[in-house]
């Protein structure tokens, strides 16, 4: 493993001459596939697993002329916010000692923190590119559904996921976005609207005349020093000519609950290829095909995605679909409803992108219910579908806190010179 | 504490629906989480019913041929292959 546990392969593979990351080099997370070069997913299933075709944001950045100087350490299969489920060891933060780097794009947080990689690619399905960024210190986008292709994403719940950028700036991050946004015949669910992108151009940090809601529910409960870095943050856009008002959003009270059951439930279906035939870890069991399904997805899965598979299981079988899935639809929709309202009055929707500083090494792994709880703030934009970026806004005992910036649907360009007035 | 019936017997059925073999030790853990989270989960009872219509349209596109992994590719991750097909074990 690399410093920090950074990497889980490095392995250098060189972007086509020409083009605008020409000089740059990129840490790609794990999920995503390289030709040729293993790809993991932190797990014990995917270990020797090696794609035999590069994902759609992979041949984009070589076609950029990127450098991908390697694959980046995180949560088996994404799930988790500490990247302490991976299989090949945890990631320490490189801004904050003892502490998690964040998950479940921990790898790709810490390589740019690091300076192990100018950039890195991370996916974010229920905040997996913006908490690391936020723990790291540095800037981290989810891009709106549909913005960027998933063809090549090792899928977890693909309802909820999209490839996302981290870079040390937000304009950085913004130059690596318009080179992977944009519509793609392998992924049905891409849209256009990327597709000749200049996102960069949006990073000139002119914020006057912004106006910024601050929903009350992703404020209160949060840290102190956390709160406080947030509202210095604010004092700071209203220097520079942006206003700021309160606004309520109700419906995220349940976005955790609805994003829980909606993710394990995709999860049970998306991870039920890994059997063993096609690819991955193979039991040496006796018995019939079940049999030796079961004793391959014992040994393959670790103990995370055993909990969400069998979640998302229970929350699918017979007799209680309607109670939970059905009801976390409805929820879905209630969390939509209310964002798209709030962003109808408002440019951009601000709040700590975590509601804590970074976790200590080890403190939420026996409590997972804790650890999900801690996603309060932003689950709910995976559930809206929106724009969201996370960009560093000061610390707390020395410990990195970020500021999550919300946007209208396709409305990247807003988020973006929200961020840059910050980073 | 939780009213969710959660019990060791109903773990084990979820693991077995899953094809996931699990320890007693697993199920006698994940049986106190789960009653925690679904407890917690209870709590989108308080969910009103929302209209949820998406504004979305099918994408449709010709069936063409279209290139593809070779079967060799295709093969190349499997544990066990046969001539030129995946070998899996025995169904019953």
């Amino acid at each position: 493993m690399s410093d920090h546990g950074i990497f889980i392969s490095e392995e250098t593979i060189e972007g086509d001459g020409d083009g605008p990351l020409a000089d740059k080099t990129v840490a790609v997370k794990d999920n995503i596939s390289t030709e040729g070069v293993r790809t993991t997913c932190g797990s014990e299933m995917l270990a020797d697993y090696v794609p035999p075709y590069d994902a759609t944001v992979v041949e984009r950045l070589k076609d950029a002329g990127a450098t991908i100087v390697g694959k980046a350490n995180m949560d088996e299969f994404g799930m988790g916010s500490t990247t302490e489920t991976s299989a090949f060891g945890p990631v320490e933060n490189p801004a904050a000692e003892g502490r998690v780097p964040g998950g479940s794009s921990g790898g790709s947080a810490a390589a740019v923190a690091a300076g192990e990689a100018d950039l890195a690619l991370g996916s974010d399905t229920g905040g997996s590119v913006r908490n690391p960024a936020a723990f790291c210190g540095v800037v981290g986008i989810k891009p709106t559904y549909g913005l960027v292709s998933r063809y090549g994403l090792v899928a977890y719940a693909n309802s909820l996921e999209q490839i996302g950028p981290l870079a040390p700036t937000v304009e950085g991050a913004a130059e690596l976005l318009d080179v992977i946004a944009g519509e793609d015949p392998q992924d049905a669910t891409t849209r256009d609207e990327g597709t000749d992108s200049d996102y960069a151009a949006a990073a000139d940090g002119d914020v006057d005349g912004l106006d910024i809601g601050v929903p009350t529910n992703l404020v209160d409960g949060a840290d102190e020093g956390v709160v406080e870095a947030f509202w210095s943050a604010m004092d700071d856009l209203e220097d520079r000519g942006a206003t700021y008002h309160e606004v309520e959003l109700p419906s995220v009270e349940h976005a955790v609950e609805a994003y829980y059951v909606i993710a394990t439930s995709e999860a049970s279906s998306n991870l039920a290829r890994f059997d063993g035939i096609r690819y991955g870890h193979r039991a040496d069991a006796e018995g019939n095909w079940n049999e030796e399904f079961a004793q391959t997805r014992k040994e393959g899965f670790g103990e995370e995605v055993k909990r969400r598979v069998l979640l998302g299981t229970y929350a699918l079988s017979a007799g209680y679909h309607d109670k939970y899935y059905k009801k976390a639809q409805d929820a879905r929709a209630w969390v939509k409803q209310d964002f798209d309202e709030a962003l109808a009055e408002t440019d951009v929707l601000a709040s700590p992108t975590m509601p804590v500083p970074p976790f200590e090494r080890g403190e939420s792994l026996d409590d997972p219910l804790q650890m999900y709880l801690a996603d309060a703030n932003t689950v709910p934009v995976n559930l809206a579908d929106l724009p969201a970026i996370s960009v560093p806004a000061g610390e707390t005992d020395g410990l990195p806190v970020g500021v999550q910036f919300v946007g209208s649907a396709f409305d990247e360009e807003t988020i973006i010179r929200a961020g840059s007035a910050l980073a | 504490m939780s009213d969710t019936p959660v019990d060791p017997d109903e773990v084990r059925h979820v693991a077995d629906l899953a094809r996931v073999d699990v320890d007693d030790d697993d199920v006698d853990r994940f049986t106190e989480q789960f009653a925690d989270i679904l407890d917690y989960f209870e709590t989108l009872d308080e969910v009103p019913e929302v209209e949820r219509d998406a504004d979305l349209v099918n994408v449709m596109r010709p069936d063409e041929v279209r290139e593809s992994l070779s079967q060799e590719e295709a093969l190349a991750n499997a544990e066990e292959t046969e001539d030129g097909y995946f070998k899996g074990p025995n169904v019953s």
